[in-house]
């Protein structure tokens, strides 16, 4: 059994963001229906579901890259940060040059601060004046998750952060992220490895055809389907989806 | 946009192989332009056989003689002659290629010259020996040197006439004639007419004589004002059809300009679509297009800063361009500000249009070749002649060259360059619509993509 890893703070205190029957039609095929939660500071939300359920549409929705149907999101204490799935910088700038453009279109007060502190923050300070094309897929997603934390969010999004790495990259990430967490943002995050939704997640938000199959905390979706069918946490979420039909 | 400017520079500033390519291109253009518009054209290397030998070459021509050699000697100034001692060596010249053509000029050409002009039953020809391997190389050949035999032939005929009119003249009002090395006095019809005049009045008035004198008188009448029309007449055979030219709209635009122009609108939209296209395809294929518009760039700053960068950097390359071929050809240069505004105006439509593509395409290879395959028939179509093409077509090309920035662009860089008519005012009001219209597609292509 794999360790599990919660938020001392999670779902205490004042929601950092609050989402309120969120929709989002394209021509008559609804992606997403009527999604509703809240999120605490420092909380990690995992997005999973099967292709096509909605997960990148939900978190686009939330990033503000795409407008919704209809529904309403409320940030709560700050920002939200956006880390799309494919390292979203500029391949022939240097990693500082990348953080230097997004912190003065991000209009923070002082950019080269900025860009000192997320070069600490994601260990590429000696990688500063490389140019990003050369780093390694690892060290881009670092670099692209630091851009979305410039402006400091309350909230940090996701989209299947890990997908594109190696095993050892993908550890490296995932203490990053938690680090982050333990220092209080929050972080929703989408994934296809359902089992990175049970060991880093405070709690799950399973969606299956645009709409919320689940929410709640990785045991409570294992307690849902019988044991004996569920040697695992896959095995369970499997036939979690399984019984609602998917 | 200032720091959206800086980044899309330091990107080109590392791309150091498509930054060569699209300062080169204009470059090659512009000097490929010049050394073709400065440069005379080509003496194409002829073989000739002569069998006429010296001295032998003069046709007589009523009183007159003509040298023939004269307008052999105008011909070869024209081409490069590549003397042959026989025709079978001028022909061996053009088989093994020493050659592209051979002129065979036969012994008996003089004689024959002299008996077409004295009895019209002559038959002068000369050979003209052409390599049929290569057929384009044929045809230029063939071209350049009919057009130069043709050319002494009109000479030739006129110096024919011009000695039977002088003949003419001298039969109407006398002179003196040259025969077998003899002055001979020639009386002429105008005084043979005084002297019967001036012989009548001396005779009585009822001379046996006088009916056959007044038939004389009246004859020399009718043949003085015959001939003293004939003359002018026969001068006009050799000219016969005059043009005279009608500029109605002031001042055209020189060849060589127009060339200069057409080379710096073709550079300025090569470049400009292709970096429009491909800057804003760029945000896409890099993934950052999403990041950008979540309120850190509205998207129509976005499209403004790529149509002002690869507007601004082709205006630039085409000045250069200018500045490169006005070794070769002169371009007034006194109209500088109108260059850089045609060229301006010119650089912000095709740059809307490359922005419109690259709306469309999601990669930079996408958008490269989109920009490419449009641009190429765009610009072949604006070229044509609307005289050359039949009603329907040519209504079908002036709507497509009117909906698309090359020919509103080319009359603009023309009249800049030359001060020619039509003035500027139209093409680049026509430009700044343009601009506008493809940037309003460009708006909306980017927000179909969002809504996916």
């Amino acid at each position: 059994m794999q360790e599990r890893y919660s938020s001392p703070g999670a779902v205490e205190g004042l929601p950092a963001l609050r989402v309120r029957g969120l929709t989002r039609r394209f021509g008559d095929r609804i992606a997403v229906q009527e999604v509703s939660f809240e999120l605490a500071a420092g909380e990690r939300l995992a997005i999973i579901g099967p292709n096509g359920a909605g997960k990148t549409t939900l978190l686009s929705m939330l990033a503000g890259v795409l407008a919704p149907s209809s529904g309403e999101i409320g940030e709560g204490t700050g920002q939200i940060g956006w880390v799309p799935q494919q390292p979203a910088v500029y391949s022939k700038l240097s990693v500082a040059e990348n953080l230097r453009l997004f912190a003065r279109l991000e209009r923070l007060s002082d950019p080269e601060a900025a860009v000192d502190r997320m070069l600490e923050q994601t260990g590429l300070g000696d990688r500063r004046d490389e140019q990003v094309s050369r780093l390694s897929g690892g060290n881009q997603q670092r670099l692209n998750i630091a851009v979305g934390l410039l402006s400091r969010p309350a909230v940090l999004l996701l989209d299947e952060p890990s997908s594109a790495l190696d095993p050892r990259q993908r550890e490296r990430l995932w203490e990053f992220i938690l680090e982050l967490s333990h220092q209080g943002t929050s972080v929703i995050y989408s994934t296809h490895n359902v089992l990175e939704a049970d060991r880093y997640a405070d709690r799950l938000l399973v969606l299956g055809d645009g709409e919320v199959l689940f929410l709640g905390r990785p045991g409570e979706l294992a307690d849902t389907v019988s044991g004996r069918e569920a040697p695992d946490f896959e095995s369970a979420f499997v036939s979690f989806l399984r019984s609602r039909g998917h | 946009m200032r720091w959206l400017l800086v980044k899309d520079l330091q990107i080109l500033r590392r791309s150091p192989l498509l930054v060569s390519i699209l300062v080169l291109y204009p470059a090659a253009i512009a000097l490929m332009i010049g050394f073709a518009l400065s440069s005379p054209p080509g003496k194409p290397r002829v073989a000739i056989y002569t069998g006429v030998k010296p001295g032998h070459g003069k046709v007589h021509l009523g009183t007159q003689q003509v040298d023939v050699s004269q307008y052999a000697r105008e011909l070869f100034s024209s081409i490069q002659p590549l003397q042959a001692a026989s025709a079978g060596e001028a022909t061996a010249d053009v088989r093994q290629g020493r050659a592209v053509a051979a002129l065979i000029i036969p012994a008996d050409i003089t004689q024959q010259l002299q008996a077409l002009l004295q009895g019209g039953n002559g038959n002068p020809t000369v050979q003209l020996v052409l390599n049929t391997s290569n057929p384009l190389e044929r045809n230029l050949a063939d071209q350049a040197i009919q057009a130069r035999v043709d050319a002494v032939e009109q000479t030739v005929s006129k110096q024919v006439l011009k000695v039977v009119v002088h003949d003419l003249q001298q039969v109407l009002n006398g002179g003196v004639v040259n025969l077998l090395g003899q002055n001979v006095p020639l009386l002429g019809l105008r005084n043979v007419r005084t002297i019967v005049t001036g012989t009548v009045q001396s005779l009585p008035r009822d001379s046996k004589l006088l009916p056959a004198l007044h038939q004389v008188v009246a004859f020399a009448d009718i043949a003085i004002e015959g001939l003293a029309f004939a003359g002018p007449e026969i001068g006009t055979i050799g000219a016969p059809l005059s043009v005279q030219r009608i500029d109605l709209a002031g001042r055209t635009t020189p060849t060589a300009s127009y060339a200069v122009s057409i080379a710096a609108v073709v550079s300025l939209m090569f470049v400009t679509l292709l970096l429009a296209a491909g800057l804003l395809a760029l945000e896409r294929s890099e993934n950052a297009y999403s990041r950008l518009i979540r309120g850190l760039v509205s998207p129509a700053t976005l499209l403004g800063e790529k149509i002002l960068l690869s507007g601004a950097a082709a205006t630039a390359l085409a000045l250069a361009l200018a500045a490169i071929v006005s070794i070769f050809v002169p371009l007034e240069w006194a109209r500088f500000e109108l260059w850089v505004l045609a060229l301006a105006a010119s650089g912000l439509a095709f740059a809307a249009l490359g922005v419109a593509i690259g709306g469309l395409a999601r990669e930079v290879s996408t958008a490269s070749l989109m920009a490419f395959l449009l641009s190429l028939p765009v610009a072949f179509l604006a070229l044509v002649p609307s005289t050359a093409v039949s009603g329907g077509v040519g209504t079908a090309l002036g709507v497509v060259s009117f909906v698309f920035p090359f020919r509103a662009g080319l009359q603009a860089v023309s009249n800049a360059f030359s001060g020619a008519a039509p003035g500027m005012a139209w093409p680049l009001l026509h430009l700044l619509v343009l601009a506008l219209v493809f940037g309003v597609l460009a708006r909306l292509a980017l927000r179909r993509f969002a809504s996916r």
